[in-house]
């Protein structure tokens, strides 16, 4: 393994800190030679990629949940409304446990089981708890799963159904952050998927990036909008189509990469903003949780890719968020988490300051299930009221009943 | 009256394995450069050449991180925890 921050190697294991300066472990590996032939012909999951992944290479017939190869989906109602040429949504609800973490999740319990653990084990926004709760219940594994008292019943729901061990910590995301670091100091055989074992686990999101670039037909896109908690996914997605570029899978053409954050919870926003290349922690106070990281480990480098690329890190308000959560569920059929809010909150936001160009080919990134956060849109949303089963009833109702235009949809 | 420190695995090879040490307390700065004395080379792993914090370090005093109140200037009284701790990426 190498240090991202200092260079230092060390032995390939649990460690996901360097000795030396703390910076972040990565598992150092070549790339082969693959062709998109070979790739193709590889099975619909994110294991399509498991050449360019650190993983064994019979993964995909080990007990697992089979992630990715989620929905590409040409957004063009979407575009239309926004007045740009190319929109494309990657739709990370499809995967096994309706989020991204399923992939990284993936990847990690193939280290853990490698390593010798036997215990999968993360704190959580609730995604990721989903995630290692199913993942370890198909593995034949024990979980554990930490998480901030005051998340989603959905979420919590989502999780316990698994059978896990299942704790509620009085206090945010980054305070159950810190106790599963302190506790991965002291349990050897507890793999904490994104604190021990986070240099693998963190790989897995590269396969978004893999599969949007295949989607396009082996293309990069011009533009991409990446929501940023941690900054792994925004992080990783970059790497991914480097990766590509350096094995000759796709032409070297130009990118910009945006992050997207909510202002409840705007650390590399600000950083962004200010010029700066240290990420100060604040508390988070928004209702997209699954961003509420206030001490985001990868911030940094997203501010390195932001600015190296020629994007932006923007952050919108929970007014904001919501409304791009009906824009995008009335215009293209997809009921995106808060998350997925952010992000096109943000795209809107962009264009209207002129910082994304419209006609670029441009991709959002949904990375979870409106599902889990319904509270989010709850208020915007008028229950409908009964009728008896007749069908004058039905008609005397049908003259009120409207479905929500385009437009209006633009004006949300 | 002393101050306790929560030492990292990562870390543990100065301390002779040691996961929690005491020593005298001060402000952060005073904290990590005392644990120094006593841990020769422990404090350069903390704290980089322009004598800031390294930007992968988290401090807490108590359950303060320490970036949220006055960095190594944050005030460490006797009897208080110290927990070092390395930055994690989040889910």
């Amino acid at each position: 393994m190498s240090c991202r921050e200092c260079g230092h190697t060390c032995a390939l294991g649990s460690q996901h800190a360097c000795d030396q300066c703390f910076g972040p472990l990565e598992v150092a590996y070549s790339l082969p030679r693959i062709s998109r032939k070979a790739i193709e012909s590889g099975p619909l999951s994110m294991w399509r990629y498991a050449s360019l992944l650190p993983v064994p290479p019979d993964v995909a017939a080990r007990p697992n949940l089979d992630p990715g190869w989620t929905r590409l989906i040409r957004a063009d109602q979407l575009a239309k409304t926004l007045g740009m040429r190319e929109l494309w949504i990657k739709d990370e609800r499809g995967n096994p446990t309706h989020s991204f973490k399923d992939r990284v999740v993936g990847v990690a319990l193939a280290a853990a089981l490698e390593l010798g653990f036997k215990v999968l084990a993360c704190p959580s926004t609730g995604n990721l708890a989903n995630a290692v709760a199913a993942a370890a219940a198909r593995a034949g594994i024990r979980s554990v799963v930490l998480i901030p008292a005051d998340l989603e019943p959905q979420k919590v729901l989502g999780t316990a159904v698994y059978g896990c061990c299942l704790v509620a910590v009085r206090g945010s995301y980054d305070d159950a952050n810190r106790l599963a670091s302190e506790l991965a100091d002291e349990r050897a055989d507890w793999a904490f998927v994104n604190v021990n074992v986070r240099p693998y686990y963190a790989e897995g999101s590269k396969t978004i990036g893999f599969e949007i670039a295949e989607q396009l037909g082996w293309r990069l896109p011009e533009q991409i909008v990446v929501p940023v908690a941690s900054g792994a996914q925004l992080v990783k997605i970059d790497k991914a189509f480097g990766e590509l570029v350096s094995t000759g899978l796709v032409a070297d053409s130009p990118y910009r990469v945006f992050g997207a954050q909510a202002s409840g919870c705007n650390p590399v926003a600000t950083a962004f903003r200010a010029g700066e290349d240290v990420v100060r922690p604040v508390r988070p106070a928004t209702i997209a949780k699954s961003l509420a990281i206030g001490n985001p480990a990868d911030g940094p480098y997203v501010l390195d890719v932001v600015r190296r690329t020629g994007g932006v890190v923007a952050d919108v308000s929970d007014d904001d968020l919501a409304a791009a959560i009906l824009l995008l569920a009335a215009t293209e059929g997809v009921f995106a988490e808060t998350a997925g809010g952010v992000t096109l909150a943000v795209l809107r936001q962009l264009l209207r300051e002129g910082q994304i160009d419209p006609d670029a080919r441009t991709v959002i990134i949904n990375s979870g299930d409106g599902l889990k956060t319904p509270d989010a849109v709850a208020a915007r949303i008028a229950a409908p009221e009964p009728i008896p089963a007749t069908l004058e009833a039905f008609e005397a109702l049908e003259p009120s009943l409207r479905q929500v235009t385009l437009r209006e949809a633009g004006k949300l | 009256m002393t101050v306790s420190v929560r030492v990292p695995t990562i870390l543990r090879t100065y301390t002779g394995g040691v996961a929690v040490v005491t020593t005298q307390p001060g402000t952060v700065r005073e904290v990590i450069k005392n644990l120094d004395a006593d841990y020769p080379g422990i404090g350069g792993r903390l704290i980089d050449d322009s004598g800031q914090l390294r930007r992968f370090v988290n401090v807490y005093v108590g359950d303060e991180d320490v970036r949220l109140a006055q960095g190594l200037e944050t005030d460490v009284p006797a009897g208080t925890q110290v927990s070092v701790i390395p930055a994690v990426a989040g889910g």
